[in-house]
């Protein structure tokens, strides 16, 4: 998918709070050290994006992400009811002589519109959200953002990935949004390595493994970063010895990092001799893609 | 009056459901003679818009009045383009409750 001299990595974790967003921050931040390398953030997280917390972009562009939802004419309708079968999502309903459409659960798909016979559906344009775009010092910076109560992330972050395609960076760092649902795999795809932040307690873990599943469907090299670790949890240890899934960095629970954090400061702020860690890690990474190609 | 009811199980002594999109079964029932049909919810494994899938279900039924615990907005929508009265099963334990206050007027109108 990328070309030879461009990696992509996304960072995910099965769940939220695990420090993704700040291990995303600090990664990148310890990259943009070597400024000959030019670098793209990209912040996934459609539904909460944090990272510009950390990185403090000045944004310079925007664009409005828009779906296509229908709009039924109810004089050439004639109420056959196709509309509502062929459509996944449940958004547009045939009931006693009324078609209603309901924009909130409409993915923009098209179906409707393609299969209404009388061709009652015509589309109409519908904001979802915002891609915006700018820098953080030598860093690229692009997110996109959802409006309050729209419930497609998808789309949202498909836009975003092609709108910024055209910047060709040599190193993509992706946040992704926390889980492991369609918004994660879309933001995901592509990537030549996941990098997976987990913390070691026992629902670190059960999410992990789930994290871990969609890395190894979608055939991505991956790798882990521990954070908050405050002795040993042996079972992390041990799943990621039995999967293959090598442990890439360790972030020790600190309560500097905590406090920092929440005041808004990134990592690298914090304790600037993890940017060597960070670009150890790098290394690693690429070894691994290399191998994995 | 054929009356539509959200239940766990298919049968008149079953318990009462309190989720219209998500409940286990439907059963309509003739508040006169008490027959009825259970039916399996059709949407219970849809990943968004049971309530819609539901209510176009319950609809094609026509029946008189649909009793539920509750009517989530995108259901009560396309329950209300569809004519049908929505009534709260409030504090009713059973089906033969439900029907009893139905009949006497005691439900809330949704
Ligand atoms: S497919 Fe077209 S004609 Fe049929 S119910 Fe839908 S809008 Fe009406
Ligand atoms: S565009 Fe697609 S998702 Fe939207 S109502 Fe039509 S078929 Fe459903």
């Amino acid at each position: 998918m990328t070309n030879r001299d461009s990696l992509k990595i996304a960072v995910a974790s099965g769940k939220g709070g695990t420090g993704k967003t700040t291990v995303a921050t600090a990664l990148a931040l310890s990259l943009a050290e070597d400024t000959s390398k030019p670098i793209l953030f990209l912040d996934c997280d459609v539904e909460a994006p944090n990272a510009h917390l950390f990185l403090k972009p000045q944004f310079r562009e925007e664009k409005p992400v828009e779906i296509l939802i229908p709009e039924v004419n109810e004089e050439l309708c004639t109420y056959c009811g196709k509309c509502a079968e062929v459509c996944q999502f449940q958004a547009i309903a045939v009931l006693s002589q009324r078609v209603l459409v309901f924009p909130q659960l409409c993915h923009g798909c098209g179906s409707c519109t393609m299969i209404c016979p009388t061709n009652a559906i015509h589309e109409t344009p519908k904001t979802i959200g915002v891609l915006q775009k700018g820098t953080a010092g030598e860093i690229e910076f692009a997110r996109g953002v959802m409006d309050i109560g729209e419930p497609m992330a998808v789309p949202i972050i498909r836009q975003l990935k092609k709108w910024v395609a055209p910047l060709k960076p040599k190193i993509t760092i992706v946040d992704s949004p926390p889980g492991t649902s369609c918004p994660v795999v879309e933001s995901i795809r592509g990537s030549d390595f996941l990098l997976l932040v987990t913390e070691p307690t026992p629902f670190g873990l059960h999410d992990l493994k789930l994290a871990y599943q969609v890395a190894k469907e979608l055939q991505i090299p991956a790798g882990v970063v521990i954070n908050r670790e405050n002795g040993v949890y042996e079972e992390l240890d041990e799943f990621c010895a039995q999967v293959n899934l090598p442990v890439l960095m360790r972030i020790p629970f600190q309560r500097v990092i905590a406090e920092g954090i929440a005041k808004g400061e990134n990592l690298l702020n914090i304790l600037p001799e993890m940017s060597e860690d960070f670009q150890n890690t790098m290394d690693v990474i690429k070894t691994l893609v290399k191998k994995g190609k | 009056m054929k009356i539509a009811i959200t239940t766990t199980a298919p049968q008149l002594q079953a318990q009462l459901d309190p989720r219209f999109g998500r409940c286990a079964y439907l059963l309509v029932v003739d508040s006169e003679t008490m027959e009825f049909q259970a039916y399996p919810n059709p949407a219970i494994n849809a990943p968004g818009g049971a309530g819609i899938k539901m209510a176009k279900f319950v609809s094609d039924l026509k029946p008189d009045a649909v009793i539920s615990g509750d009517f989530g907005p995108n259901a009560a929508e396309a329950l209300r383009s569809a004519n049908l009265a929505m009534y709260l099963f409030g504090e009713s334990q059973s089906v033969q409750d439900v029907i009893e206050r139905f009949k006497t007027g005691k439900l809330t109108r949704f």
